[in-house]
């Protein structure tokens, strides 16, 4: 009786005569074999979409994309509405998921030369699927409404108010008018459910379209080069010898994808919903913004870099990066695909990993950031203290009121990293050892020579202060130690 | 020349009226809906926001002040809260009248638009973001901001200390005409 049923269908769609053909369509015997892992994380990616759009229809049906009330909605759905944590958790942890899937699958197409000919095109497409992964991830920060999307809405629009000439028109634009309110939110969000959704699955259908015309590519083997007068003769007799998609190769692609899944589905049940953070009240002052993780590497490499190339940076070159990633199938079209005859592009692939994550490691400490309460928080160690004179006292006294601690850390005994105070400039606690007493005064009067990263205290601390604090800082040195002395003083007996 | 081009049809004049009908469809169509993207472009009115007596801030001393900004939409809620430093500066005498002088400060630091924070402790503003760092006249004193703070538009009325509404100040929009 069922059979009848989907007869009946079937007879009037025909699905089975217009997809069954595409299903079982032949693919290089090898991509069935072992070697067919490889090809996995393409279709992972497109399983956690999926898992994107369901979750984020979930949310949708309480979520208020309202500036006085998306924290609050939130905070419902965290606490009260029920698995509402248990969803907003898939969420975030599926499209860091799918972030990371479509990076490995960029990786892995990259190894092994399936950019080539024919496959440009897909190749390119699939670049605009990965920027707009990550213009969803961006936009799904702000929806998130809490202080680091407030703020973090605040710092693209200065970065966008440095375009030359149309900066103001850019930041008006981004903000959907002169200040960062519900007109942000709603642009954004209508940015983030609508347009950007929209132009994804767009995307992905000239990506799937372009994988079935081009046939899917064979793994690579040494030797075997790519040569765009051969290449389609070649791969109609790698067919020949085929197996069908419907198979182990599908078989593969359900396996990592459920696999994909049950580890999302762990990590958000074992680790919960990320946020949000302190409410989005631009009055309190201390706010410290933080992008999600997939953009703490343009973090930290913006805030390392030299003030005076930052407008180049932020504007130019993720231009240049992008226009670079479009390119790689137009630079290198043919020849071999193996990775173990294309040195460059494993070491490209591994210096780049590489450079990411050191970047990510270092936006996620943030050491220039100063902390803004270690002046109060964190005391001056006590062995530091013991045994100095008055004045030194008195100087110590100074150095916390003024608060130096914010970017100075000062190392004791029992004193953990957390309180050692800022890490925005170096760490004093030998600082007796490298700059003579007169050379003290004269950093923390003047500031950095010549301008820089230390501001000129001489007019914020008094003669008598500027005194003691310099008697304290010389004598932070280990004990026993002589005071640093200048080149052309004489030497101490 | 004519001689080889067949006479207009019934066909051909509907085509062309087809054609006429859809571009002017889309073109009346695009109009309004772009005109409405970036109708945001429009530049609001000034408003005066009244911050209290004058009196009430102490002379040598840097407050900061929040307030309801009137740039906003009915729903923002918290997030139309704006802060403002205030810095009192004493008496300066202008065409031969003393009169109050304030110095009034966009909370926003102008490397990035972190929120930066007044100590008066050490007499400077810190911003926590990357370390930029400014004396109590707004100047940059270290760290990466290309600039000192960015001055509000202020004045005194009736013993009152009102300001214009600051937008979110950027480097080629800041509130002052003067790029002060």
């Amino acid at each position: 009786m069922w059979k009848a049923l989907l007869l009946w269908f079937d007879s009037r769609l025909r699905f089975t005569e217009t997809v069954m053909p595409m299903v079982k369509h032949p693919i290089p015997a090898g991509a069935a074999g072992p070697m067919g892992w490889w090809y996995v994380f393409g279709s992972a990616s497109m399983t956690l979409l999926i898992l994107q759009i369901v979750t984020g229809i979930g949310l949708a049906l309480v979520y208020v994309p309202s500036a006085d009330m998306a924290y609050e909605s939130l905070e419902y759905l965290n606490y009260q509405a029920p698995l509402g944590w248990f969803l907003r958790s898939l969420h975030y942890w599926s499209g860091s998921a799918m972030t990371l899937m479509v990076a490995i699958h960029m990786t892995q197409v990259f190894l092994h030369g399936s950019y080539k000919y024919p496959r440009e095109l897909t190749w390119m497409v699939g670049v605009v699927l990965f920027l707009l992964t990550l213009g969803m991830m961006f936009s799904g920060q702000v929806l998130r409404w809490d202080t680091d999307a407030y703020w973090g809405v605040g710092v693209g629009a200065s970065m966008a108010g440095r375009v030359p000439g149309v900066g103001p028109q850019v930041v008006h634009l981004l903000l959907g008018g002169p200040v960062i309110g519900g007109d942000t939110l709603s642009r954004f969000f209508a940015l983030h459910v609508f347009v950007i959704p929209a132009l994804l699955l767009g995307a992905l259908a000239v990506h799937l379209w372009l994988v079935l015309k081009c046939g899917i590519s064979a793994p690579p083997a040494p030797g075997q080069v790519v040569d765009p007068k051969t290449y389609h003769a070649e791969y109609e007799k790698e067919l020949e010898k085929g197996e069908p998609f419907l198979g182990p190769a599908m078989m593969k692609d359900a396996f990592f994808s459920a696999l994909t899944v049950l580890v999302v589905l762990f990590l958000a049940a074992y680790v919960g919903p990320k946020g949000p953070s302190a409410p989005p009240d631009p009055s309190l002052a201390g706010a410290n913004p933080r992008p999600d993780w997939p953009f703490l590497w343009l973090f930290g490499l913006l805030s390392l870099s030299p003030p005076s190339m930052e407008t180049f940076i932020i504007l130019v070159f993720p231009v240049v990066l992008i226009l670079a990633l479009f390119a790689v199938p137009l630079v290198s079209r043919r020849g071999e695909r193996a990775p173990s005859r294309r040195p460059v592009a494993v070491l490209a692939v591994i210096v780049i990993w590489t450079i990411l994550s050191v970047l990510s490691y270092e936006g996620y400490t943030s050491p220039w950031s100063p902390i803004m309460d270690a002046w109060s928080k964190d005391p001056v160690p006590t062995n530091i203290i013991k045994g100095s004179s008055p004045r030194e006292l008195q100087g110590a006294l100074v150095f916390q009121n003024k608060n130096c601690r914010n970017c100075h850390a000062l190392h004791g005994e029992g004193v953990t990293p957390g309180e050692r105070g800022g890490t925005r400039g170096p760490d004093l606690t030998n600082v007796g050892l490298r700059l003579t007493r007169n050379q003290l005064i004269d950093q923390v009067s003047n500031g950095t020579p010549g301008g820089g990263n230390m501001p000129a205290y001489g007019k914020q601390v008094r003669p008598a202060e500027m005194a003691v604090l310099a008697d304290f800082l010389s004598n932070l040195r280990p004990p026993g130690t002589d005071p640093a002395i200048a080149a052309g003083d004489p030497p101490k007996n | 020349m004519s001689e080889s081009t067949p006479p207009p049809t019934r066909r051909s004049f509907f085509a062309i009226i087809t054609y006429l009908m859809g571009a002017a469809a889309a073109v009346f169509t695009a109009i309004p809906f772009l005109g409405y993207l970036f109708g945001a472009l429009r530049k609001p009115e000034a408003q005066w926001v009244d911050l209290g007596a004058a009196a009430g801030f102490p002379v040598g001393e840097t407050r900061l002040v929040t307030f309801d900004n009137p740039i906003r939409e009915p729903w923002d809620g918290m997030t139309a809260q704006t802060g403002v430093h205030v810095r009192n500066k004493g008496e300066r005498i202008v065409d031969g009248v003393s009169k109050p002088d304030f110095d009034v400060f966009a909370i926003n630091c102008t490397h990035l638009g972190c929120p930066v924070t007044w100590f008066p402790q050490s007499g400077l503003f810190m911003c926590p973001c990357h370390g930029g760092v400014y004396y109590e006249n707004g100047d940059h004193a270290s760290g990466p901001p290309p600039r000192g703070l960015y001055h509000c538009v202020w004045q005194i009325e009736e013993g009152n200390l009102r300001i214009q509404a600051p937008h979110l100040p950027t480097l080629q929009d800041t509130l002052t005409k003067k790029d002060a």
